[in-house]
């Protein structure tokens, strides 16, 4: 199971690389093995206003349908379309090329909430 | 199977188990005026098996089916022929399958069908990809307005007031508890999520839809195109300007059987795929290379989405859509428009005969298999005195307006015309001289 250590991660299996006040945000390695082969991503639209908690993209793998969850507001100001022709990324290279949006974040502290690695190993390790 | 009813014992240790002391309490929720308030021994006593059928026929009789009278009833439910071939077919053991086709293992019939049944709906609406799972021509449409306001991202639904007026009830319905509005025949705006029309319309009358697709256009609103006769498709142009189009595929295959089951379907362009109600069949090949059928894109349905499912639809309507492929498959292409074209040639005879009554004005210019005309008289009145003369007339439509909307099929003979137009003659001329005339439209 890969978990890079210089990311941060949720419990609902999102990372996140923070750059300055800018967010990107993808699933885990754990999240699309559990999940299968992903067929399609929905991604929301550039611009969008999203809030802490909010669902702001789905997975489709062939046999379920899982929700994407933001751990911090803001405004999405990039969106990987590529995911639309080549939602496979998400098996192949989940911390890489499939990175999902990119979010200016509205309120830093809102971080403090994500888990490092060793806490997200731990947390995997355990409902495993 | 034996029946072994609950005694009164097992019903309170079931009761007991869960913490209830009487079983309504299990029915909180449910609205009380919904609830039934009469004891259920206000039924009838039971009766032996040749009483009940003798009593259930005797209640069969009371109906006078098409198939004995001439009729000229559509509005959305038409008397067609079916080919005997279509219910030995449908009958047959190898479409026999287990409640679900969603095991390919042990569905191969029911999904090669289901396949042909998206490959021939596709095919005659000129869209890219069709599914094969609508209730009704109703829902099917509504299901519609719902995915147009999925792919706008916009809330407010036109529907021409020439949509079939039930069509319009179950639209609203859907739309009492979500989100927009549903107005009648406004101009499209940035808000609109779609504009829905039928051709042939409510009233008969075949649409160019050209201008409405350049106005949907111009404020990036989808057009949806309802058909309720898809024989209509077997002579019209396809409505391949359409976004999405969706109605009732009951005429193939199907007979009225009193206004149900029918057969929804819905199609639409290919980009618009993820956001289709219910699943797809499709074609592939297993392991071996042998060629098989799979339901893919299941994705929307709520065994996977659970409460976020786009479509609430999810049982296939599986003998019509049956029924509807064998119908279509034995007629072919040419046997479909020549269908079409004999449908067409009797409402011509049919709207002829209407307009040389004196008094009847015929209200539709354009038209496929079904004509509205205007009388002198209320056309309630007309379908009583009708009746009378052992006709079904056609349909009574707005009752001041004095319309009626008549239907002619394949079946509809030379003689049924005939005979509607003496009668309605007849009726004129009685209710003429005995001072019964009102106004005209």
């Amino acid at each position: 199971m890969d978990i890079p250590s210089h990311l941060k991660y949720t419990a609902e299996h999102e990372w996140l690389e923070i750059e300055g006040n800018t967010v990107t945000i993808g699933i885990t390695d754990f999240a699309q093995s559990s999940l299968g082969d992903v067929v399609f991503v929905e991604l929301p639209e550039d611009g969008a206003e999203v809030s802490k908690g909010d669902h702001f993209a789905v997975v489709e793998s062939v046999k379920a349908a899982s929700e994407v969850y933001t751990p911090i507001s803001g405004k999405v100001v990039e969106v990987n379309t590529e995911l639309a022709d080549a939602p496979d990324m998400v098996n192949s290279n989940p911390f890489g090329d499939a990175w999902f949006v990119k979010i200016e974040m509205s309120d830093a502290e809102e971080l403090e909430d994500t888990l490092d690695a060793d806490a997200y190993t731990a947390y995997v390790e355990g409902i495993q | 199977m034996r029946y072994l009813p609950h005694t009164d014992e097992s019903r309170k240790d079931m009761l007991n188990a869960i913490g209830a002391k009487h079983i309504d309490e299990l029915y909180t929720h449910v609205p009380s005026e919904t609830l039934m308030s009469e004891p259920l021994s206000s039924l009838p006593s039971h009766m032996g098996e040749m009483q009940v059928e003798s009593h259930i026929k005797a209640l069969a009789e009371k109906n006078t089916p098409t198939s004995k009278l001439p009729s000229f009833l559509g509005g959305g439910c038409y008397h067609h022929h079916i080919p005997a071939s279509v219910d030995h077919l449908i009958q047959r053991g190898e479409f026999l399958t287990t409640y679900t086709p969603y095991q390919p293992e042990v569905s191969q019939g029911t999904l090669t069908y289901v396949y042909e049944f998206q490959n021939y709906i596709a095919r005659l609406t000129g869209m890219d990809i069709a599914n094969a799972s609508m209730y009704d021509g109703a829902t099917a449409v509504t299901e519609a307005a719902l995915m147009a306001k999925r792919l706008t991202k916009r809330s407010n639904v036109i529907v021409y007031p020439c949509v079939h007026p039930d069509y319009i009830d179950v639209l609203k319905s859907y739309s009492t508890h979500s989100n927009g509005t549903v107005e009648l025949g406004t101009e499209p705006d940035e808000n609109t999520a779609c504009v829905i029309i039928q051709s042939p319309n409510y009233y008969g009358l075949v649409f160019d839809l050209k201008e409405l697709r350049e106005k949907c256009d111009a404020v990036g609103a989808k057009l949806v195109v309802a058909v309720t006769e898809i024989v209509s498709l077997g002579l019209l142009p396809a409505p391949e300007v359409a976004d999405i189009v969706a109605g009732e595929a009951q005429s193939i295959g199907v007979p009225m059987s009193y206004g149900g089951p029918h057969l929804g379907f819905f199609a639409c362009k290919k980009q618009y795929m993820r956001q289709m109600p219910g699943r797809l069949c499709g074609k592939t090949v297993d392991a071996d290379g042998k060629e098989g059928f799979v339901l893919t894109l299941n994705t929307r349905e709520q065994h996977i989405r659970r409460d976020k499912a786009t479509s609430n639809i999810c049982t296939n309507q599986g003998l019509c859509a049956l029924a509807f492929s064998i119908h279509l498959s034995l007629l072919g292409e040419t046997g479909f428009k020549t269908l079409a074209q004999l449908n067409h040639t009797q409402a011509c005879k049919l709207a002829d005969a209407l307009e040389s009554i004196d008094g009847v004005t015929l209200k539709t210019e354009s038209f496929f298999n079904e004509v509205t005309a205007s009388f002198p008289i209320s056309t309630e009145l007309l379908k009583d005195e009708l009746s009378k003369h052992s006709i079904i007339g056609g349909i009574p439509v707005g009752k001041t307006l004095h319309s009626m909307v008549f239907c002619a099929t394949e079946l509809t003979t030379d003689e049924d015309i005939a005979k509607l137009k003496a009668a309605i003659e007849t009726i004129l001329s009685e209710h003429s001289t005995n001072g019964g005339l009102s106004h005209a439209v």
